[in-house]
Formats: C-alpha cells, sequence, structure tokens
C-alpha cells in the first residue's frame, strides 16, 4: 500500500506484561486496540473527544488508576487491564447501567450486537445489588429518519458526541432526567467511579438540543449508527428485523465523491416475497462516518423481471450507429472504461458534464504544478490544524469534507476559513475559530489571492502573483472587515502547524477554471497548504481519468441514467433496463483518491453493459474482469477485483481497494492572469446546487429521502419569492417550488441538479452560478 | 441385575451354550413331511378358539379393545413432539409471541420465518410467521428456546393435508380465542421446571 508513512515517534509500552509498540502521544485504549488488546470501553468513538460519561475503561497505568480513553501513552508504561478494584468497578458499573433497564432484549433491535447485553455477558453480571425508583421515559420520532427510546439509553453520549465533534450540528445534548436523586449511603457502599458514573446517568437523557420535540438536523443518522444499545433506531427500521438476520454486503456509497464505506444489511423481503431486500445500511462508524444520503438512501435498485431481448437487440444497433453516449458520474470505473473503449473501437463521442469540467481542471493543474493529482486527501485534511475551503457549499456537495472541516476544529484545536457567496449558518458554528466570508460569485480568485497572501512566502512567488496582493483591498472585496479579520487572524494562527484547503465544484465549472487552478499551483508551490479537492459527483474522478470526454458532441445519441435517442437506464426509465449501483460489482474512485471495490446486495436479472460490449466491441466474461486493465498510466493498478480488500484494521488503517499512484514532476513557474474584480455577478443568482442528502436520481428514488426538487431559498429570501416561480436563464426557464432552507443566508437561491431529466446543467451551462429573473406564478 | 457379565469383555472364557438343532431336511419328501407336520399341529386350534372367544367377548360381552380411529384418538405424553401450537396469554388473550426470532434463529432446518413491524402501540407486532412443515424435524428447538412459552409442540400428529399450508400460518396454530379457556399450560419440552421459583434470583427494590 502506498499510503502515506508519516514518520512518528513510537514508544514502548507494557500491557499486562506483554511490550508493545505504541505512538507517541495516543491514549492507552487506542494503543491497546492497534495491538488487538481487549480493554472495555463503551462511551469512546475514535475520531471524536473523550467524554468519560462510561469509565469502564479504567486501567492501572504506572500503578495509578486511569481511564484508558483520556490518558496517553508514556515511554516504559506499565499497564494492567484489570485489577481486582478495577473488576469490581467495573462490575458495578454494568450492575448501574442494568438498573430499571428494560431488559427487553427479545424486541430490541440491537440484541445480538449490543454492548450493554455484550458486556454484561463479559462481566458475568448476574445479580444486582442497585436499585432507584426509575422515571417514566417515552419513546418518540425525532425527524423522519430518527426514533429515540430513552428507557433503553444508557446516558453513553456518543450519539452527542459524533453529533458535535464529527457531523457538527450539535443537534442533541444531554438533558435532565427528573429522576430521583441517589441515596447518599450508596457513595460509601459502592465503587467510586461506579457512582459518580450512576449519579450522572440517573440525572440525564438525551434530547433535541434545541429544547423542541425534533432534531431539525442534517438527518445523518450517525447518531444511530453509534448508539450501543437500541435507544436511538432509524424509523423506518424499528421492529423489522434481528441484527443476526440480516447479511452483510461491503460496499462503497454510490452518492457522492467521498465513496464511503458501507454496508448494505439484506434479508428476505418478507414470507410472500423471498428476494433479497436492504433493510439498511451500516458503517465502520469508528473510521467513516456516513451521510443520510448513505444511510437512507439504499433502496433505488432497478426491479426489473428479466433480461428483455427486443430492447437488447435494439440497444446494440442503438451503439451501432451512435455518435455520442451521454452519461453521469454514478458509474463505476469498470463502466466507464467499457465507454473509453468504445470511443477508442467506435469513435464515438463521451459527454459528462460534471467529469469533463473537473478533468479540464485536474489538467490546469497538472500542468501548472507538474502533480498528477491534487496533493492531500480527506484524510489528511483532517489531521491538518487550520483548514479552508472555497468554491464548494460545504454542506450540500460533500458531507465528508464537511465533516473534515468540522473535526479539525473540534479535536485537533483548529482554525477555518470558509469562502462561499451563498451564506450559511452552520459553517461558523463548527468553532470559535471560523471566519467565513461571503463573497460575490465570480470572485474565488480573490479568495485565493488572500490564501496566499496569508501563507505563502512572498520569495517564491513572481511578479505576477504578488502584484496583486493587497490583503486588505482583498478582504474588503470578499465582504470582510480588513481591520477585524486580521485581529482575528492573528489569533487563528496560534500554533498551527498543518494547513489545509479543500476546492470544490465552484472552480471547476468556472469561466476563469483555469487561472484559479494556476492559483492553487502557487500556493502548493510557495507556501505550506496542501490542496484537496472535492470531485463533483460519485465518479467523477474515476470517470476524469480513465475517458477521454468530449466538450461538445452531436448526432446519434445514447443516454446512460441521462437523456438520449437510446436511453439506458438504471431507474426502470429507459429503452434498455441497467443495474443500479446496489446491484453491480466493480469499483469507484473516490475523493480520497482511492480505488474501491462495492458488490450487488440486490438481484438483478437483465442485461448489463458488459454484455452490449459482447456485442457490439469486446468484452471478458464478467465486468469485473474490466478492473485489472484500468489505465496504469494513470495511477491505477492492474490488480483484480476479488482481491481488493474491503474494511478496516483495528488501528484504523484503511484496507479498501488501493490507493492511485501519483506522480510529480518539476515544471516551470507559471503566470497568473489579473483578478478582474468586475466579473462578480450581480442581481439575482441561481446556485446549481443540491439539498443536503440529494446528490442524483437514485438517492431520490430512495423512500426515506423526503428534500424535493425545488428552488431553494433562505427564510427571508423564501418570503419574497411566493411559494411557486418561475426562474428564467438565459437558455430558458424552469417552474419550481420554492422550498426553505433554514441554514442558508442571503438572497442568492439554489436550484438542485439531482434530476437529470431536468437538464440543470444545460440551464447552468459551464458555471454554477447564473443570473435569473425570478417570478412567481 | 448385575452387569458383570457385561462388562467382561473377555470372549474366550465365556459360557456359550450350543443350541440342539435339527439338520434342515435335504430332499424333497422330507421337506414335505416337516410341512405336515408343522402345520397340524393343536395349538392352530388353540389359536382359533382364542380369536373366538374374544369375539364373543367383544360382540356379546362389550369387551371391545379397538380403538375407533379417527374418531377416538390415544392419549399422548405431553413430551410428545407434534404440529406446533401458539399459545396466548390467559389474562388479556394477545398472543405471547414477541417476535423474538430465537426459534426462527435456532430452526435446525431453517423453515420458520416471520414478519415483524412497529405497531400503533409502540410494541413489536408480529404480523405474519409461517413454520413449512415440508421441512420440519419436529426437534423441538423451537419450543425449548421461545422465552414466552409461546411456540409450543401440540398434540396434533396428524400431517396429513392436502396441502401443507393448511397448517403452517400463525393463524392455524394459535389458540382460537373462543378456546382460550380450554388452552393447556405446556408440559413439555422447553417448560419451565417444577422448581423455577426457587431458582430466580429477585431484583431488589429499595424504594
Ligand atoms: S439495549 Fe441491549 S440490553 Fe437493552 S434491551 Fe436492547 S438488546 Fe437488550
Ligand atoms: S441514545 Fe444511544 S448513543 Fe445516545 S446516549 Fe443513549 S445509549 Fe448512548
Ligand atoms: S442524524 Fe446526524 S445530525 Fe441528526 S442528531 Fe443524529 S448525528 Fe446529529
Ligand atoms: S453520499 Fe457521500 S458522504 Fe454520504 S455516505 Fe455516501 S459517499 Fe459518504
Ligand atoms: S421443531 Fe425443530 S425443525 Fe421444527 S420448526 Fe421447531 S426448531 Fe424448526
Ligand atoms: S470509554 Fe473511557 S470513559 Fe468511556
Amino acid at each position: 500500500m502506498s499510503e502515506v508513512q508519516t514518520v512518528e515517534n513510537m514508544v514502548s509500552i507494557t500491557i499486562d506484561g506483554v511490550e508493545y509498540k505504541a505512538k507517541e502521544g495516543e491514549y492507552i485504549l487506542n494503543a491497546a486496540r492497534a495491538n488487538d488488546v481487549f480493554i472495555p470501553a463503551i462511551c469512546y468513538l475514535t475520531r471524536c473527544s473523550p467524554t468519560l460519561a462510561c469509565r469502564i475503561c479504567l486501567v492501572e497505568a504506572d500503578g495509578k488508576q486511569v481511564y484508558s480513553c483520556n490518558a496517553k501513552v508514556k515511554e516504559g508504561m506499565e499497564i494492567t487491564v484489570s485489577t481486582p478494584d478495577i473488576l469490581a468497578e467495573r462490575r458495578a458499573m454494568m450492575e448501574v447501567y442494568d438498573v430499571n433497564h428494560p431488559l427487553q432484549c427479545g424486541v430490541c433491535d440491537q440484541s445480538g450486537e449490543c454492548e450493554l447485553q455484550n458486556y454484561t455477558l463479559e462481566l458475568q453480571v448476574d445479580s444486582q445489588s442497585y436499585s432507584i425508583q426509575d422515571t417514566k421515559r417515552e419513546a418518540s420520532d425525532w425527524s423522519s429518519v430518527l426514533h429515540y427510546d430513552p428507557g433503553l439509553c444508557i446516558v453513553c453520549e456518543r450519539c452527542t458526541t459524533v453529533c458535535k465533534d464529527m457531523i457538527g450540528d450539535a443537534a442533541i445534548k444531554t438533558t435532565s432526567r427528573g429522576g430521583e436523586a441517589l441515596d447518599k449511603s450508596w457513595k460509601d457502599n459502592m465503587p467510586k467511579d461506579a457512582y459518580a458514573m450512576w449519579n450522572k446517568l440517573q440525572k440525564s437523557v438525551i434530547a433535541p438540543s434545541n429544547g423542541t420535540g425534533s432534531t431539525d438536523c442534517s438527518d445523518c443518522g450517525e447518531c444511530v449508527a453509534v448508539c450501543p444499545v437500541g435507544a436511538l433506531v432509524s424509523k423506518d427500521f424499528v421492529y423489522t428485523s434481528n441484527a443476526w438476520d440480516l447479511k452483510k454486503i461491503p460496499a462503497t456509497c454510490a452518492h457522492c465523491s467521498s465513496g464511503c464505506q458501507i454496508y448494505y444489511e439484506t434479508k428476505p423481503a418478507s414470507i410472500e416475497d423471498r428476494t433479497e431486500k436492504i433493510f439498511r445500511v451500516t458503517n465502520e462508524w469508528n473510521y467513516v462516518s456516513l451521510c443520510g444520503a448513505g444511510r437512507f438512501a439504499y433502496d433505488f435498485e432497478n426491479n426489473i423481471e428479466g433480461k428483455d431481448e427486443v430492447a437488447f437487440a435494439s440497444a446494440v444497433e442503438a451503439f451501432k450507429q451512435a455518435k455520442v453516449i451521454h452519461f453521469n458520474s454514478v458509474i463505476t470505473n469498470e463502466e466507464a472504461l467499457m465507454l473509453q473503449t468504445l470511443k477508442e473501437k467506435l469513435g464515438v463521442k463521451l459527454i459528462n458534464r460534471e467529469a469533463r469540467a473537473f478533468q479540464r481542471f485536474l489538467n490546469f493543474y497538472t500542468q501548472a504544478s507538474g502533480n498528477s493529482l491534487y496533493t492531500l486527501d480527506f484524510k489528511e485534511v483532517m489531521q491538518s490544524d487550520f483548514v479552508m475551503s472555497v468554491g464548494t457549499s460545504l454542506r450540500n456537495d460533500n458531507p465528508n469534507a464537511r465533516y473534515a472541516f468540522n473535526n479539525v476544529q473540534k479535536m485537533n484545536k483548529g482554525a477555518g476559513l470558509y469562502f462561499h457567496p451563498v451564506g450559511d449558518t452552520l459553517v461558523p458554528t463548527f468553532g470559535k475559530t471560523v471566519e467565513s466570508f461571503v463573497h460575490q460569485a465570480g470572485h474565488e480568485e480573490a479568495a485565493l489571492l488572500l490564501i496566499i497572501d496569508l501563507f505563502a512566502d512572498k520569495d517564491k512567488l513572481s511578479d505576477s502573483v504578488k502584484e496583486q496582493l493587497d490583503r486588505d483591498a482583498l478582504i474588503t472585496t470578499l465582504g470582510g472587515d480588513a481591520d477585524k479579520f486580521n485581529a482575528a487572524f492573528d489569533k487563528m494562527m496560534k500554533k498551527k502547524e498543518k494547513f489545509s484547503l479543500m476546492v470544490g465544484e465552484d472552480l471547476y465549472f468556472h469561466e476563469k477554471a483555469e487561472n484559479l487552478a494556476k492559483l492553487i499551483a502557487v500556493l502548493e508551490a510557495s507556501s505550506e497548504v496542501s490542496v484537496a479537492m472535492i470531485p463533483p459527483k460519485t465518479n467523477s474522478l474515476g470517470v476524469a481519468l480513465i475517458c477521454d470526454l468530449d466538450d461538445e458532441a452531436d448526432g446519434f445519441t445514447i443516454g446512460y441514467n441521462e437523456s438520449g435517442d437510446f436511453k439506458l437506464s438504471a431507474l426502470g426509465d429507459g429503452d434498455l433496463d441497467m443495474p443500479a449501483m446496489n446491484q453491480q460489482e466493480g469499483t469507484l474512485t473516490n475523493m480520497h483518491k482511492r480505488v474501491t471495490p462495492t458488490n450487488a446486495a440486490v438481484d438483478y436479472h437483465g442485461y448489463e453493459l458488459n454484455d452490449i460490449m459482447r456485442e457490439v466491441a469486446v468484452a471478458p466474461k464478467e465486468t469485473i474482469d474490466w478492473t485489472e486493465h484500468l489505465p496504469t498510466a494513470k495511477g491505477f493498478k492492474a490488480v483484480e477485483f476479488d482481491s481488493l480488500p474491503n474494511g478496516y484494521l483495528n488501528d484504523g488503517t484503511e484496507n479498501r481497494g488501493y490507493v492511485l499512484e501519483t506522480t510529480s514532476i518539476e515544471v516551470e513557474e507559471v503566470s497568473i492572469e489579473k483578478f478582474d474584480k468586475s466579473r462578480g455577478l450581480e442581481g439575482e443568482i441561481a446556485y446549481r446546487c443540491n439539498p443536503q442528502r440529494q446528490f442524483n436520481d437514485f438517492s431520490d428514488k430512495a423512500h426515506q429521502i423526503f428534500e424535493g426538487f425545488g428552488l431553494y431559498a433562505s427564510p427571508a429570501k423564501a418570503e419574497t419569492l411566493g411559494s411557486k416561480v418561475e426562474v428564467t436563464f438565459d437558455m430558458g426557464s424552469i417552474t419550481l417550488d420554492v422550498i426553505v432552507d433554514d441554514r442558508m443566508e442571503g438572497n442568492i437561491v439554489a436550484v438542485p441538479d439531482f434530476k437529470s431529466a431536468e437538464n440543470i446543467y444545460e440551464l447552468f451551462a459551464e458555471s454554477r452560478y447564473q443570473t435569473v429573473t425570478i417570478r412567481e406564478v | 441385575m448385575s452387569l458383570e457379565q457385561f462388562k467382561n469383555r473377555n470372549v474366550g472364557t465365556q459360557n456359550y451354550k450350543k443350541l440342539d438343532l435339527e439338520h434342515s431336511p435335504t430332499c424333497g419328501w422330507c421337506q414335505f413331511k416337516q410341512v405336515v407336520s408343522r402345520t397340524f399341529k393343536p395349538e392352530l386350534f388353540v389359536g382359533l378358539w382364542v380369536t373366538l372367544r374374544e369375539m364373543g367377548n367383544a360382540l356379546f360381552r362389550g369387551k371391545m379393545h379397538t380403538t375407533q380411529y379417527p374418531f377416538e384418538k390415544l392419549p399422548i405424553s405431553p413430551r410428545y413432539r407434534a404440529i406446533h401450537d401458539m399459545l396466548r396469554l390467559l389474562e388479556s388473550g394477545h398472543y405471547r409471541c414477541i417476535g423474538c426470532g430465537l426459534c426462527e434463529k435456532i430452526c435446525i432446518s431453517n423453515c420458520i420465518s416471520m414478519d415483524t413491524r412497529y405497531d400503533e402501540n409502540q410494541r413489536k407486532e408480529v404480523s405474519e410467521y409461517t413454520i413449512n412443515f415440508g421441512r420440519c424435524i419436529f426437534c423441538g428447538y423451537c419450543a425449548e428456546v421461545c422465552p414466552e412459552l409461546a411456540i409450543v409442540h401440540g398434540p396434533r400428529y396428524e400431517t396429513a393435508s392436502e396441502q401443507r399450508a393448511s397448517f403452517s400460518l400463525f393463524e392455524d396454530m394459535l389458540t382460537p380465542i373462543d378456546k382460550l379457556n380450554l388452552q393447556q399450560e405446556y408440559d413439555g419440552f422447553g417448560a419451565i421446571s417444577s422448581n423455577a421459583d426457587e431458582n430466580i434470583k429477585k431484583t431488589p427494590l429499595a424504594y
């Protein structure tokens, strides 16, 4: 594996008499886990801050009792996992957790994978010494996807911790349970830590932090994933299946370019219908966090009866006369390679708008920087302590980029700079040292210039850049207050070592894309800032690397999940059916520059692209036989699909597929065009941007995704618009319902592109922002 | 009886007794003679007399031994494992099954399946439950594992039917609600032991 091996200092520690190596500064618990040593622990989440809610991770280190989840290893440390005192504490804690716990394992959704069950057995709790009067706690739904049963909650705070430290919503918190106070006599009669834990447990339950009954959050469901007991369950899943009945199918989420690790969990749909159905999606939540689309938009499969030979014959005919293939980024590397093969063999043109824009941008960047790919991956962004974002609506475009931005603030005492034309009320809440600039659309160059000015070593800059660096003027252009920002920036820079910048789709769909790519190259060459790019859609990176895409094309067009004269569709609305992503095997290239495998969860009985390939060109037996032929010149490896791993190791190392090889060559200094302030867009502006949890037709098809296709606007803006509007672009117009997005601010409205049938790309052409006129209808 | 002789596995010193058997007849005539002498013995008539006597007893003195199956059935042991019954709670009449799925999991021939859902009363409802009796081997594991004594083996051993669907659904196995008062507590495989009360540890209730 070509993992970036940072040279970290290793120390030696002894656990129960055996010597191990551990990374310096690591928590004892993580060091033990990395060495496959078991220490009981409930409340700690890797990648989040320790909360000390459970206290069960007590160990003895150098003769002192410490909590292994927040005590760091030291050279020569001697650790004992269990002493008689600690065992007594742990047993008392487990007994306390079982006080007034309904023990309804028979019906509970967590039974079989419940940590309370596991630890109660592990610690051999067979009697109960404690008791207190119970408080009435009623189950309720927090949102359209969250179901909370406080009766089962052990107040481990994993849900609140992940929501704050990883997701950034901080939508839930502990509140008072209103329970009876503990009898003081317990204090002297029971182990100390167990008493302290109980004292807190007895006082608390979890509730939405906004004080209402509903969370009004991102609906990512990560709190459901981390809950060790059956207290938080997805609303749709409650009481529908036992954990052990579900078959876990390791896969890669196909909704956005983060390509998260997921398991589709399937079992027969019902007694009458024995076909496999996906009941839920789970993940390795210690190492990867999903968004609401990944977790809840899983039932987008294309259910068809069987092979339609007539349709297939006409598809083969269509391919023979095709001039153009129009497709999108929800496609595997293998299928992209098939289309590229068609281009080489039959001379068809390949149209994929989002991947083409990204490809062009990557090429500009490569020419200017000499790097074959952007330098950072998003795991590294998460390790940085100063993170910036330009040209992406962080909350909507890529959930994991946003989690990284948030996590840096919470875990690394980080700072953040957020540049975007659309005001956002969530991002500034990620941390105290987050500054956001709501700038004019079209002023992205100014943002990059400001970053260069802030971080670059001026001696390494060419004159074409240097002459444009007037910090105060740039800040003002970007809508900031120079004095205030300069003061804030000094604070932000305290004790910062690793700097990262994320850039997104606004820059790829930009008339100054080339200049922006060059600015990024200049920034990297002249400063310590490294850059990660967010590919616009699911496999845009893979497509950009594999396919030789065209800008313009006409003639007989085959649409693959897009419009065309002949339509292949995994949505069931085309001329020939194709398998959806949850019915296919293959690989995806994600924004972490990783090629990850995905597997078929649901049966598919129809034809695949590979069958067409066999008729019109060449094809091996299976789609996955293409995997080893992915272009090695672009960084892919010639490995078989079946040899690709898909998991994580105990120390958190990602062991999924492989990382793309990247190369780097020396290049000449580039000259930068002058930033032209007058190019900023004025007037009524529409932004091509999807609501949270919506990425494509497939997320839209899923029954647990409720975000509609409409015009998204801030509450204030929505008021001025009315309920239904016609939005007129240069290239046409569209009529949409107005939907309020509480977290948007300002006047720019968002038009989603997740429905391919609406041809939104046509309206926006080569930019993500357009001036429009909006009229109520 | 002493087990001594069974434990003595030293074949050489055991007391075998050789039976003094006649040789089998070899010629045709000898075989004929043997058949005739074995057939016409007085015991034949003794046998015929017994039959006649019992017939007389049955017909004229009311001493009939035949069980009139299928109108009459012999009692069977509670441990007999026949077609399953689904019991109800005596007080509320609600079915006992909580939908925990343990029977489904333990079933050795994988013939139980069930659908459950979240019902209006915030409880787990068993919306459908079926056993494929074409595959069930009547091992009794399901009854043994059931924590609610909901699924038990009933006495219904006649498994002939036009369709096996006739007795594989929840309602078919469930005690009819109007026969609730006739529901027998199960005593067989998986039933609680007679000293169960002694084995239970009580949860402290200090308040
Ligand atoms: S949360 Fe765990 S221990 Fe509690 S009822 Fe559910 S499975 Fe049982
Ligand atoms: S809901 Fe679950 S994760 Fe949250 S505090 Fe309760 S037990 Fe822990
Ligand atoms: S769904 Fe996500 S955002 Fe909402 S409360 Fe749970 S963790 Fe937080
Ligand atoms: S949509 Fe993106 S962030 Fe969400 S789970 Fe899928 S890959 Fe991860
Ligand atoms: S008796 Fe045995 S085989 Fe039959 S349903 Fe029960 S567990 Fe399955
Ligand atoms: S895991 Fe350390 S206190 Fe809970």
